[in-house]
């Protein structure tokens, strides 16, 4: 065979391969996402099968065993809380008033059940808000 | 000091305007203006210096005066923090990019003053240009206070004491992971600023390689420390325990780093056969882009991300810029396609540079997989309206089988040569690894099975192929160069090394990175985690280990306004004493504090886990805590109350004066003490994560191998050396020469 | 204000600095800029070299056959002459040049 013939079969083999590849990254990618939404859309649609991932604003939480319930509002904090029932690593930053992501689906009961350890807290932006909150604060002596 | 850094920011803005102005004029011919630009350049070097060191001077006094300081820094910062809390901040970045960019700049234009006429007056045009852009975003900032880009802008008004750095950030790994991952980008700008000369001026053959291959290689380690720097942080501070979340600032940087390692491969190739000089020319320029998209990434908000810091406002003008880096690149490359194009083809599939080709493909493969992966949100929201993020799992599906494979070629590679290799000679050469692979095969299968990951014990298998044909290739060059040369095996192995340093530094960086993969697969495939409830005596069984909760433990520091609840684990295994660990959760009483209830203060400020944790070369011992509080609850608001009530019946005036304020002070301290003595009485159970990672420690160590191998790469032979190895080839060829003639 | 007449000051300093070159009437004195063609030739022949001792080490190792080392050998000892050729042609060149 002569190599002009060689080298072009060869690049056929490659791109029909890469090609194939391409196809199988994508079709897997649109179906192995979830889909973002905030609290207010998964409310809208009600409970159901479909794993969202909810992203939204803290407001109240308490611990129940080894369980962490917290409320969750759209980002903007208004709309109704969706109260959330998760498990697992709870992040340093986690905190009232934090951003928060986590994964899950709304069940029948209006809960929204997490998955263990899908709770990721954004890092609080260092600017404006933290510091302008009360200058005055507590110093310990020893 | 604030106006001097100012001034020399405002100066250094001019002269990088300047500086692309006189270097564009100097492309004509016209040397004077070439010397002129390159003198600005390492002025402009010197300015951003003075503002750097000004803005430092500013931290290291804490003035307060300044809004970077305000905000990132506190009387009671540590000293190192208070340096390293810079690029902390968006302005800081800046600065810090600029600040890195005038040196590389500075830096390589020196080592070219005398090479490469045509093309260095537009490189110099790239890089003033680039550092225009950065300088200039900051300058922008005085006149859009909305961008907090100044550095030295004002704070209004001045607060009684700054923030501090967030308890999370105040660890050596994070407060160098900045400037290690942006020293890569910058270094990256070196090349790109060549090959864009380069193009321009149609001077396509190697030169501009030849120049910039260092420049690359500093990057690629910095970048590689900086990655490391951070799982590093992640793995001792967070407390989930993982060093790698696929998470899309990660990604940011893995991808540059993804392909800039296919760039070093390549360009070996161009310069030997002088074939792939498009790709290179592409590779750098998306190198570059990349970079900056990396920049863009973690200040943008556009992805969510535990890093995201929100909207900026320099997010747009960043996006602008990659978008004419990419735009103009492209157009470049394709009007000098012509002279880009070699004749050259490889010989044949079994030589190394098949063998770096397809280590090419591989590796931009992998960068366009997580590339794909990281904007996934963006794109399924531009096809399907809805937005829509891939996980962990996802990556790992296609990074896998790619990362196996990649270690599989960086076996092979070594064991081929140059052009062709002999099939015998390769067989010859192949054996021992086989023969190791085969080996490590069978007794993988029967000690702890195939099942259990099937990825891993294929990673396993190629880790040991690979690191056998690098050991055999130290052992057969030392044998050959002791042929050659006579004495011991030794000192053939040291002159081997001296004089090939690039091959053998090459071998040592591939022999890391197989070590760090493997702690990779070794620690993800076979660890052991368990979440546990204990109290005080409570046992649990986490693999082989029992986990015991021997006693609470406190902390109270009050520099740092921290009380932190911990538990002492005694660990043992088989009934021996295997450690102890003190996991601990740190509470931080901040500036968002409530005068009148100073406990509560602690539990609602900042959190950190303080992970305790044991480290071998064959396992890890992890843990983290958190104690359950909601026990205290009662205590702590019971406490907060009494004290409010005392502070409300002292009248308003009093309440100012300094002696009672001691004296207050010494009553919230007097509460705290009482506190943590009351969790240490009575403590409530705590929940406990504990893993076992199996040789997680060769990760860090394997990346700590590879850039020891970079760095001896990258050594430059003694002057002395090169020259009389050459004058003994030239004296050879001359005679041929002669023959010829 | 103060910042902008330390910037000024600053400003002023640098650019007498940085004009130095241009406020001559001749090119600037680089007695070590090298010729660019003759440059990359240099560049290509310490390449070549490196990849002769490259496949040296190569055959010593086994890697190549005799008859495979003998013919790569020759291919770049050709073309590492067509280099020094080269060199020597752009040299004559010069001369010529700065002779005329």
């Amino acid at each position: 065979m002569d190599p002009d013939r060689k080298r072009k079969i060869r690049l056929v083999v490659a791109l029909t391969a890469a090609v194939l590849l391409a196809v199988a990254l994508i079709y897997t990618s649109f179906s192995a996402g979830t889909e973002a939404r905030e609290p207010s859309d998964v409310l809208a649609a009600g409970p159901s099968d479909e794993t969202y991932q909810l992203t939204g604003e803290v407001k109240d939480y308490h611990r129940d065993g080894t369980d962490l319930r917290f409320d969750i509002t759209d980002r903007d904090g208004g709309g109704k809380a969706l109260p959330v029932s998760y498990t697992g690593v709870v992040p340093d930053p986690f905190r009232e008033g934090r951003e928060v992501i986590v994964t899950g689906r709304l069940d029948q009961d209006g809960t929204f059940m997490a998955e263990k350890d899908s709770l990721i807290t954004k890092c609080p932006s260092k600017f404006a808000d933290e510091a302008a909150a009360d200058p005055e604060h507590v110093v310990i002596d020893q | 000091m604030s106006a001097l850094g100012s001034a020399a920011l405002i100066a250094a803005l001019v002269v990088a305007v300047y500086a692309a102005v006189a270097a564009l004029i100097g492309t004509r011919g016209d040397r004077r203006w070439v010397v002129s630009a390159r003198r600005a350049i390492y002025a402009m070097c010197g300015l951003i210096l003075v503002a750097v060191i000004a803005i430092e001077t500013l931290f290291v006094r804490t003035d307060l005066s300044v809004a970077l300081v305000a905000d990132h820094s506190s009387t009671t910062t540590p000293l190192l923090y208070k340096l390293t809390a810079l690029w902390g901040s968006q302005a800081g970045s800046l600065m810090l990019w600029a600040f890195v960019l005038s040196i590389a700049s500075a830096a390589v234009l020196y080592l070219t003053r005398n090479r490469h006429r045509e093309v260095v007056p537009w490189a110099t045009a790239v890089l003033a240009g680039v550092a225009v852009f950065f300088i200039g975003l900051m300058v922008a900032g005085i006149f859009f206070p909305g961008a907090e880009s100044w550095p030295f802008a004002a704070s209004d008004p001045v607060p009684p004491e700054g923030a501090g750095l967030t308890p999370l950030l105040r660890h050596p790994a994070m407060a160098m992971h900045p400037p290690m991952l942006y020293s890569g980008y910058v270094f990256f700008t070196i090349p790109f600023a060549f090959a864009i000369g380069a193009l321009i001026t149609r001077r396509l053959d190697a030169s501009w390689i030849r120049s910039t291959r260092r420049f690359a290689l500093v990057a690629w380690i910095f970048l590689s420390v900086g990655l490391a720097l951070g799982a590093r942080w992640s793995y001792s501070e967070l407390g989930w325990g993982g060093y790698w979340a696929w998470d899309p600032v990660e990604n940011a940087a893995l991808i540059p780093w993804l392909t800039g390692t296919a760039f070093l491969h390549s360009i070996m190739v161009q310069e030997r056969r002088g074939m792939l000089r498009v790709w290179n020319v592409s590779l750098i320029c998306a190198t570059f882009a990349l970079s900056l998209l990396g920049t863009f990434l973690v200040r943008s908000g556009v992805l969510e991300s535990i890093h995201a810091f929100g909207e900026s406002k320099v997010g747009p003008p960043l996006l602008v810029l990659i978008g004419i880096v990419v735009i103009g690149s492209t157009i470049l490359i394709a009007s000098r396609l012509d002279s880009l194009r070699s004749e050259r083809r490889l010989d044949s599939l079994f030589s190394r540079e098949a063998i770096f080709l397809l280590n090419n493909v591989l590796l931009v493969g992998l960068a366009a997989v997580v590339a794909w992966g990281t904007f996934f949100p963006l794109i399924s929201e531009a096809v399907t309206g809805e937005s829509s993020s891939l996980a962990a799992p996802w990556f790992d599906r296609y990074a896998t089988p790619l990362a196996i494979f990649l270690v599989l070629f960086m076996g092979i590679g070594p064991l081929v040569a140059w052009r062709r290799v002999t099939l015998a000679g390769l067989w010859r050469a192949i054996a021992a690894p086989l023969l190791a692979t085969a080996v490590a095969a069978v007794v993988l299968a029967l000690t702890i099975g195939v099942s259990e990951s099937i990825s891993a014990y294929l990673l396993f298998l190629v880790a040991t192929f690979t690191i056998v044909a690098v050991v055999t290739e130290f052992w057969r060059g030392s044998v050959a160069r002791r042929r050659l040369v006579g004495g011991s095996y030794v000192a053939a192995l040291g002159s081997l090394l001296t004089r090939n340093r690039r091959r053998y530094g090459g071998y040592v960086v591939h022999v890391g990175l197989v070590l760090a993969l493997f702690g990779i697969a070794a620690s993800s495939s076979f660890q052991t985690s368990r979440d546990i409830r204990l109290s005080p005596g409570d046992q649990a069984q986490v693999g082989d280990y029992t986990v015991t909760y021997v006693k609470p433990t406190t902390t109270i520091d009050g520099t740092e306004q921290k009380l932190a609840f911990g538990a002492l684990l005694d660990v043992t295994r088989d009934g021996r004493h295997v450690t102890t660990l003190s996991p601990s959760r740190e509470y931080y009483s901040g500036e968002a504090a409530d005068p009148n209830a100073p406990l509560r203060s602690f539990f609602e400020g900042e959190a950190t886990s303080e992970v305790g944790k044991t480290e071998s070369f064959s396992r890890d011992l992890w843990s983290a805590m958190q104690p359950d509080l909601s026990s205290f609850d009662r205590v702590i608001d019971a406490k907060d109350q009494r004290y409010a009530d005392a502070l409300s019946k002292l009248p308003g005036a009093e309440q100012s004066d300094p002696q009672v304020q001691a004296v207050i002070a010494q009553a919230q301290g007097q509460m705290v003490r009482q506190l943590a003595d009351r969790y240490i009485v009575d403590p409530p159970p705590a929940e406990i994560r504990f893993n076992v990672n199996p040789f997680v420690v060769w990760f860090w160590l394997g990346v700590i191998v590879a850039v020891g191998g970079a760095l001896f790469a990258i050594w430059p032979t003694p002057e002395g050396r090169r020259r009389r190895v050459s004058d003994v080839y030239g004296a050879r060829l001359a005679r041929e020469l002669n023959r010829a003639r | 204000m103060l910042e902008l007449l330390i910037a000024i000051l600053l400003l002023v300093a640098v650019a007498v600095w940085i004009s130095v070159p241009l406020r001559r009437r001749e090119a600037p004195v680089e007695p070590s800029l090298e010729d660019p063609v003759l440059a990359e030739l240099e560049a290509r022949k310490q390449a070549k070299y490196r990849e002769i001792r490259d496949t040296e080490l190569d055959h010593a190792q086994e890697k190549l056959s005799d008859e495979e080392y003998a013919r790569q050998d020759a291919e770049l000892r050709r073309e590492a002459i067509a280099i020094l050729k080269e060199i020597d042609a752009a040299e004559a060149d010069r001369r010529r040049t700065a002779g005329a």
